[in-house]
């Protein structure tokens, strides 16, 4: 029964959640605390505080620590699990279909429509990850990083890894 | 591809299998401001460096992911990981994309005990996220650049200026948009050669 609620605490997100992480997360909040009671508000948001400034998807780590905390790692495997598979299994479905007529000009067609989108989509998200740097570190930091890395990255083509763990190095000392 | 080819094909398979255990844990533990922050390491990992798709196979996979509801860093990881190693690789990319940062939580809220010590996390991480914009950045020019030669500049331009106006002051969810151009690109009439996209 344990097991079951989590499954459908973490499906229901899972499909409703159009935008992936952020956008779950207040589905996520209303099962977990609201429905199930597995959790306070403050220990939401605690979790959730923490969860934000790790790497990797926002709703995963979410299923993942807190069917752990509710049912132990068989827990964390089924929130897991119902949070990543039933979108998962319609993406490959479809994908499948798709390269089925890989060859047609109507998927090559597709794949030159959709590229604005994305473009933009991607460009939307880069203004947001800017947005939020300079509401949390302020600009003048955020402008510097934002020079530093792209003269790492794009001029001197080293290693996003690399990139990144200097970075955190770099946030642990001055930030 | 899935060929028949035995003794060949296994010895591909256990190295396949390494290789996305090796590129989806990079990008699971280097992956900050969630699945978005995840789309340009995911990007540099299959496209650049093990060549698993081309930068058009990855901008479709990209708007088909972004129709769909669901976390989109594990359903990229899940294709992909499907695509080159079946359902073994579809399981190994997954986990090796979301079991380091899962780990990591429950170690680090069973042992942080003062909201100072989240406090020390946060510091360190915001650094990244403007990185995480630059590189998400880079990649919007690639694809824009790619738009550009494919369909040309001039409708590349006003068709992402009508797209940002229905995202962004229309409030039209991305879903939807992508959603209708699918559409649009498969039930128009063929022999339309007007739009002919680089063959690489």
């Amino acid at each position: 029964m344990l097991y079951w609620n989590l499954f459908v605490a973490f499906f229901i997100p899972g499909i409703l959640g159009y935008g992936g992480g952020p956008a779950s997360i207040p589905l996520i909040e209303n099962e977990v605390v609201q429905r199930f009671e597995w959790m306070t508000v403050k220990e939401f948001s605690e979790v959730l505080a923490l969860s934000n400034s790790l790497p990797g998807p926002l709703a995963t780590k979410m299923a993942g620590y807190i069917g752990y905390e509710v049912g132990g790692p068989i827990g964390a495997a089924v929130a897991v699990f119902a949070t990543v598979a039933p979108s998962l299994i319609l993406m490959i479905l479809l994908l499948g279909f798709l390269y089925k007529y890989k060859d047609s000009p109507k998927v090559k067609r597709l794949t030159l429509y959709v590229r604005p989108v994305i473009a933009i989509l991607l460009g939307l998200m880069a203004w947001r990850f800017f947005a939020d740097s300079y509401e949390g570190i302020g600009i003048w930091q955020t402008a510097f990083l934002i020079v530093a890395s792209y003269l790492l990255l794009e001029r001197f083509k080293i290693h996003p890894a690399f990139v990144i763990l200097g970075t955190l190095v770099y946030g642990g000392f001055v930030l | 591809m899935h060929n028949k080819r035995g003794a060949k094909e296994k010895q591909n398979n256990g190295k396949h299998h390494l290789h996305l255990f090796l590129g989806f844990f990079r990008v699971g533990v280097l992956g900050y401001g969630g699945g978005p922050g995840s789309i340009p390491l995911i990007h540099k990992e299959v496209v650049d460096k093990y060549g698993w798709l081309s930068d058009e196979e990855f901008g479709d996979i990209l708007a088909l992911a972004n129709t769909l509801p669901g976390p989109i860093a594990t359903k990229l990881a899940g294709y992909i990981g499907q695509r080159i190693a079946g359902v073994m690789g579809m399981i190994n990319a997954i986990l090796s994309v979301i079991m380091p940062t899962i780990v990591l939580m429950i170690v680090l809220l069973a042992s942080l005990s003062s909201i100072r010590d989240f406090d020390w996390v946060s510091g360190m991480t915001a650094a990244v996220i403007p990185v995480v914009g630059v590189m998400l950045a880079v990649l919007t020019w690639q694809f824009f650049e790619k738009a550009g030669q494919g369909i040309g500049w001039i409708k590349a331009i006003v068709m992402s200026a009508v797209i940002l106006v229905l995202l962004e002051l229309a409030g039209v969810h991305p879903g939807i948009i992508i959603g209708a151009l699918i559409i649009a690109a498969l039930v128009k009439r063929d022999g339309d050669r007007s739009a002919e996209g680089e063959e690489s």
